[in-house]
């Protein structure tokens, strides 16, 4: 067997669908019936999974570490909610995908400022992109409706068919949906080729570039491409609670986002998800127990999940689930995380 | 004319204060190559520590100055030893991640101590109030913040430049693994680097609370502007973070005098092109590495 096939026979391998995930995506499913009465957390859990999906796409699969992700969200969802007030897209899923095609250009346009650099520079213009858009969105309050948001949103039927309505069913289920299939496209990018040189490029650029992967090409597609996602999940982030704001730039959000991905674990897609409920699960608990000063339990979630070590974490985590599939699927464990992102 | 001298005084003030609260970040972020983002903390609690003794115990506020520096000074070398010098050889993520955890963990620590308003610290009549210095309207909190960080300043620059722990400080910033090879402590260099830099920050806390405004939101508003100072000046030296400081200064106040709609824009915008023209700052080793 020549080398070339063999790596697509081991990518193809790896690619194919594990019984475990479409377990998860039915058990997600399953959640609506499950629990009713709580539409409303689980559709922000899964806006949160799609937010922590896409820089998943940078930080798990190129090894960019943005403090400002934040940036796309905010123009998605200041983008979806201008299109619904003016009713210029009134059909949510077309305004939505226009919100997503609008924070792309802004991702495309920005990318060539963060690909320059190392680290702390990529840090510090990420960071910078998204304060600056915070600080344009409050300069042209008349517009963006300044620190009170935009205000008497209403969005329209779902495909001209479903209402939203109080309860928050039909936001969840249309997240939902958005979800699965904005995943299934990462996941079909992750395990193509130009995925496989995304990992290519984070282990090592200088290897990557000699063996012919055009590094810079790669990381602007890949920063568009998240960018879209980030503006996707602000979309549905105004159109579910038909609000958008300042906060939505918010340093916060950003940095939230990177424990949501960590707790969850980088590169392999499911992270993001599994993430996002956890997070959200402690959240509510922080802020039943403290409601003012839930911020000093996440907090030191982020400084005990570091020092314990992010790689040991997951193995405890993973452990139990592990040892099942092992038993029982007769095969190599679903998630193997490898680690090493040494940077 | 007037306003133009007088916007040159008070960001050269603001610029010097920022240098002040930056510097020991500039140490951390160079020599070690640890992205401190929780920085700011540590300035918040030296702030913290003089308004207490200011305004509760009512101590002498240049008593009380030396003491924001000493215990800022203390938590951060207790800090450094219980738990940042295990993460030095960490990935920039996992750093990020940690640092920002502190701060969340600072602010709102503060918030449920102190309460979440902005403190001020009651000041000597001395020090209240305007010198008109050839018809220019010169405050006297200004101008003492100016001889105190430009003393700071002299005196940062003697130590690095003439004394024996100066050298050793500046050979392992240039390759630390050479100076470890020369029988230099770099652990310790560092460690007692770190516990001054928080220091100063610490008084630099203290002395922005008139300025700059003293909140539990402290660390998370004012982190940009130290991490600017730092990337925009390189870390090679400590002329870099000073004039990027003053810069910094400068431009932010002339750009909210002149154009106070745009607000934080012109700075970011400014930072953002130096990045993209200079990745390793102004003043960085560019071209020499």
């Amino acid at each position: 067997m020549t080398a070339p096939s063999d790596v697509g026979f081991y990518a193809g391998q790896h690619a194919r669908w594990h019984w475990g995930e479409i377990a998860f995506w039915c058990l997600a499913l399953a959640c609506a019936f499950i629990f009713p009465s709580r539409f409303l957390i689980m559709t922000e859990i899964v806006r949160l999974a799609l937010f922590a999906l896409s820089l998943d796409l940078i930080l798990g699969y190129a090894g960019i570490v943005s403090l400002g992700h934040a940036a796309f969200f905010g123009v998605g969802a200041y983008c979806a909610g201008l299109l619904a007030l003016y009713g210029i897209i009134t059909e949510p899923v077309a305004a939505l995908l226009a919100a997503g095609l609008f924070a792309m250009v802004v991702g495309f346009l920005t990318s060539f400022l963060v690909i320059r650099g190392v680290d702390l520079t990529r840090l510090m213009v990420t960071l910078g992109i998204a304060l600056l858009l915070e600080a344009l969105a409050e300069r042209y309050s008349n517009i963006t409706g300044g620190t009170d948001g935009l205000q008497g949103i209403e969005i329209a039927p779902v495909l001209g068919l479903f209402t939203f309505d109080i309860f928050g069913k039909v936001g969840f289920f249309y997240s939902l949906a958005i979800l699965f299939v904005l995943f299934l496209l990462a996941r079909r990018i992750v395990h193509s080729p130009f995925g496989l040189s995304l990992r290519a490029i984070k282990n090592n650029p200088l290897r990557a570039a000699a063996v012919g992967v055009p590094v810079n090409r790669r990381l602007i597609a890949v920063y568009t491409l998240a960018a879209f996602y980030a503006g996707i999940a602000g979309a549905l982030f105004t159109q579910t609670t038909a609000l958008a704001s300042l906060d939505a730039f918010a340093f916060e959000r950003s940095a939230d986002l990177m424990l949501v991905l960590v707790i969850g674990g980088t590169g392999y897609l499911y992270g993001g998800l599994i993430g996002a409920v956890i997070f959200k699960i402690l959240q509510e608990f922080f802020s039943n127990i403290t409601p003012e000063y839930w911020q000093f339990w996440i907090g030191l979630v982020f400084v005990a999940i570091v020092l314990v070590g992010r790689a040991r974490l997951h193995r405890w985590v993973l452990f139990v689930p592990n040892l099942i599939f092992r038993q029982f699927g007769g095969g190599k464990a679903i998630v193997t995380i490898t680690e090493s992102d040494a940077s | 004319m007037t306003s133009l001298f007088t916007i040159l005084f008070d960001g050269v003030a603001y610029g010097m204060l920022l240098f002040v609260l930056a510097c020991g970040l500039a140490v951390t972020l160079g020599l070690m190559n640890f992205v401190n983002l929780a920085h700011g903390a540590f300035a918040m609690a030296g702030g913290y520590v003089c308004a207490v003794l200011v305004n509760q115990s009512g101590w002498p506020f240049f008593v009380a100055l030396p003491l924001a520096f000493v215990a800022s000074a203390l938590i951060g070398a207790a800090f450094e030893r219980a738990l940042y010098r295990h993460l030095y050889t960490r990935s920039h993520l996992d750093q990020v991640l940690f640092s920002i955890g502190l701060v969340f963990m600072s602010v709102a620590a503060v918030d449920y101590m102190m309460g979440s308003s902005r403190i001020f610290i009651k000041l000597p009549s001395a020090l209240e109030g305007q010198i008109d210095f050839f018809g220019v309207g010169i405050g006297r909190y200004r101008l003492m913040i100016i001889v105190i960080c430009g003393l700071l300043t002299l005196g940062l620059q003697l130590i690095l430049a003439r004394t024996r722990f100066g050298s050793r400080l500046r050979a392992a910033v240039d390759d630390p693994r050479a100076a470890v090879g020369l029988g230099i402590n770099v652990p310790q260099v560092f460690a007692f680097t770190f516990a001054f830099g928080c220091g100063l920050a610490g008084l630099g806390g203290a002395l922005s609370a008139e300025i700059l405004g003293l909140d539990p939101y402290f660390p998370l508003k004012f982190m940009i502007y130290f991490l600017i100072v730092v990337t925009v000046g390189g870390s090679s030296s400590i002329t870099g973070p000073f004039l990027a400081s003053l810069l910094l200064g400068i431009g932010d106040v002339a750009g909210k005098y002149y154009v106070p709609k745009m607000g934080p824009f012109v700075i970011y915008t400014i930072m953002i092109v130096i990045l993209i023209w200079r990745p390793n700052g102004l003043f960085g080793r560019t071209a020499a590495r």
